[in-house]
């Protein structure tokens, strides 16, 4: 139906090309090697969060060899535990419920970032191999104390 | 035939310029609002008499996310129709001013919610922080003004179909009406949240919302709405740069294919801006991402346009080598030099966009000030600089002036300036996200957080951009005051590109609107029926209003 210049042709064919590589990459990753997005369906009534496990005593818990859950609840301005310490080297579970608005979690130098929504639980699993001091803040506005909403992660030897 | 002195109808030209001059004042308040928000940032300035930021960035968004954008469109759009398919009929005006009013009134009434505090929930109002009623009620106002508008051009459209059966419509027109069509399918998204969830929630009606659906209602229309934004930009990079330049346009069928191919791809894409939200399953996610992607190929149809426009007029000039042609661009020349620039920006805009839109990556970024730092460059400079590249036509044709030798060097020199603090504010935004740091964020330390005083020093860098963009601005309004009220008077072409020879005649095809939306829609139902329903039948229990500032 068109004809389209030779030049054009070769343009959009290495475009497409390499789009298609590129959405494959994805996919694999995605699908074949489990690296998906935070996208837990676990859901939470918010005005409940305090009396629902694990929620009623957030904070780090010990589930295996070397695995842990951190259980954090999010509410307007805060975190709660805001501090906590990690044992080098532990595959951590981080669960996050909010009682009120929406929040970010963001673990700043860590691929740990996620939104925390009423309703939802917020789940995303990392292995902390680096010693060191991380800041955990609220990367979604909740309101005017949204900046100060911060907590701290220490990642010690074990 | 449709060139040369062909000139827009006063009365039409009222109505742009109207739309025009309400773009222009929010371009005005905005930006001094940015400037407040870089100082804050800064570390090193407060804000006076207690107002709060947040109160200054939903200002900011507002104003020129929404206002400045959609005001400057709709403005440029009943210019271009009447400028390609001929003066609009008396019944077809009232409705533009009638849909004008209602966005203006809506603006104001939204406005002053935010400004009297009741309202600094930002642009995209996520529930459930609750803001009052009127910021909701002045927001469906600019919704509905612009449907008006919309079906406005969708009637002069149809008017000239019909008295030129089997004949394909102009360009300009026909992209109008892509775009305005675009806007209707993605608006009805965000119209379904506010009036149905957001409105009788915030008037007490009804006691608690559901939040996913809101948000995923919301981001329904909040994509195509950035592209909403960008083929303006593209009809003027399509179908005015190869006039202003000298040369012809690349191929009329190509430019139709790919508004075509925008229309289909740009709406059943939004969970790309929710791939780290819980609540949506992650093969939903995946799926959209590719469907995001797929705007890659009319992106690269309209490069390969572009540039070879320019070669080929290039070349009609007699350059040599690989490159000669690029010295025979009209550099001089404010109306092609603030567009170009635009579009350089754009290769690392778009760069930048294929990292937010990619499922495993967006999670680095997500909403860290990186995200800030890429519309900056695709809106802010890219969309903006056309923008402004095409008022310096646009208004003078309409005001019956001329714009002066000083006032096109001052525009060079705006398009200069804007592109030294957007380096400045954006490359600095870009950084610090990288390294964590959250935007739509007042100043912070985070305790005196190790980690978060390393992103000071960008903070700094953003404000000496910003500070710089602000001086942008006030030129950019220099000029825009100077033609539209002092400039000399005369007569400014409105351009309009013909194609070229060897490009082929245009198949009807593309006006075959039962495909194109049948095709949308199909793709809509495909991507977003079974997640949504998910959403609705798990969905927890609602939320209440909060007010937490
Ligand atoms: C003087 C020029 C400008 C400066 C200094 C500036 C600065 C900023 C800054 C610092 C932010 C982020 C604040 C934060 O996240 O805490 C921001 C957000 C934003 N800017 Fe600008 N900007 C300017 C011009 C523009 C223009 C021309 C546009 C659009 C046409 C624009 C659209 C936006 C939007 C939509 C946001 C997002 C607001 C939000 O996250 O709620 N800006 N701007
Ligand atoms: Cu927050
Ligand atoms: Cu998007």
């Amino acid at each position: 139906m068109m004809h389209m210049h030779k030049y054009e042709k070769i343009w959009l064919f290495f475009g497409i090309g390499s789009l298609f590589v590129f959405l494959a990459v994805l996919g694999v990753g995605a699908f074949a090697q489990g690296t998906q997005p935070p996208s837990c369906l676990t859901t939470i009534d918010p005005e409940k969060v305090d009396q629902t496990p694990p929620f009623d005593k957030p904070g780090l818990v010990k589930t295996g060899d070397n695995e842990y859950q951190l259980n954090i609840v999010a509410s307007a301005f805060a975190y709660t535990p805001n501090q906590v310490e990690i044992p080098k080297g532990a595959k951590v579970t981080i669960n996050v419920a909010t009682k009120d608005v929406i929040h970010g979690f963001e673990m700043a130098g860590t691929n740990v970032n996620m939104m925390v929504e009423p309703g939802y639980v917020s789940s995303y699993t990392q292995t902390f191999d680096k010693v060191g001091e991380y800041v955990i803040l609220c990367n979604e506005y909740c309101g005017a104390g949204h900046h100060l909403m911060t907590a701290k992660v220490k990642v010690v030897e074990q | 035939m449709m060139n040369g002195t062909w000139k827009v109808d006063a009365r039409d030209g009222k109505l742009a310029m109207a739309h025009i001059y309400v773009a222009f004042v929010a371009l005005a308040l905005g930006g001094l609002a940015g400037l407040l928000q870089v100082l804050v940032r800064s570390g090193k300035f407060e804000l006076p008499a207690g107002i709060s930021y947040y109160t200054i960035l939903t200002t900011h968004g507002v104003l020129l996310g929404l206002v400045l954008t959609t005001f400057f469109i709709i403005g440029f759009q009943f210019a271009a129709v009447s400028r390609t398919a001929g003066t609009l009929s008396d019944r077809v005006r009232f409705w533009g001013w009638v849909g004008f009013w209602l966005m203006t009134i809506g603006t104001a009434i939204t406005a002053f919610y935010i400004l009297i505090g009741e309202a600094s929930v930002l642009y995209t109002f996520y529930a459930p922080l609750q803001a009052h009623a009127g910021f909701y009620i002045g927001l469906t106002l600019v919704v509905v003004g612009s449907w008006i508008s919309g079906f406005a051009m969708f009637a002069h459209y149809a008017k000239w179909k019909k008295a030129h059966p089997g004949q394909v419509s102009p360009l300009l027109t026909f992209m109008s009406v892509v775009n305005m069509v675009l806007w209707l399918i993605c608006s009805l998204g965000v119209a379904a949240t506010v009036l149905f969830q957001l409105i009788p929630w915030s008037l007490g009606y009804v006691d608690r919302i559901n939040v996913l659906v809101s948000r995923t209602l919301f981001w329904y229309f909040g994509h195509p709405l950035v592209y909403f934004w960008l083929l303006p930009a593209y009809m003027i990079w399509y179908a005015i740069i190869p006039k202003i330049i000298g040369g012809k346009m690349f191929s009329d069928s190509l430019a139709r294919m790919s508004f075509i191919l925008f229309l289909i791809f740009s709406i059943p894409v939004g969970f790309h801006h929710q791939l780290v939200e819980p609540g949506i399953d992650p093969a939903w996610k995946y799926l959209q991402v590719v469907l995001t992607f797929m705007v890659v190929i009319p992106s690269l149809m309209t490069a390969f346009s572009m540039f070879a426009t320019f070669e080929m007029y290039g070349r009609s000039k007699g350059a040599t080598g690989l490159f000669g042609w690029l010295r025979k661009l009209p550099w001089g020349d404010a109306r092609f030099f603030a567009p170009f620039i635009g579009m350089l920006f754009f290769i690392p805009a778009g760069a930048g966009g294929l990292v937010n839109a990619s499922h495993q990556l967006n999670q680095v970024v997500h909403n860290t000030i990186w995200v800030t730092g890429h519309f900056h460059l695709t809106l802010a400079t890219t969309v903006v600089l056309t923008f402004f590249g095409a008022a310096y036509w646009l208004i003078p044709h309409l005001t019956g002036r001329v714009m002066t030798k000083a006032m096109n060097r001052l525009a060079i020199i705006q398009t200069i300036v804007w592109s030294i603090g957007m380096i400045f504010m954006s490359s600095a935004m870009h950084f610090a996200g990288l390294l964590g740091a959250p935007r739509r964020s007042a100043f912070s330390t985070y305790g005196d957080a190790p980690q978060a005083l390393e992103w000071v020093p960008y903070q700094i860098a953003q404000a000496v951009g910003g500070t710089i963009l602000f001086i942008g601005i006030i030129l950019v309004l220099i000029i825009v005051t100077n033609l539209a009220f002092f400039a000399p008077k005369g007569e400014t072409e409105f351009p309009v590109a013909e194609v070229a020879e060897q490009a082929e005649r245009t198949p009807l095809v593309f006006e075959n609107w039962t495909l194109w939306i049948g095709i949308a829609v199909v793709l809509i139902l495909i991507a977003y029926t079974v997640p949504f329903i998910d959403m609705i039948q798990n969905a927890p229990p609602g939320s209440k209003g909060f007010k937490l500032w």
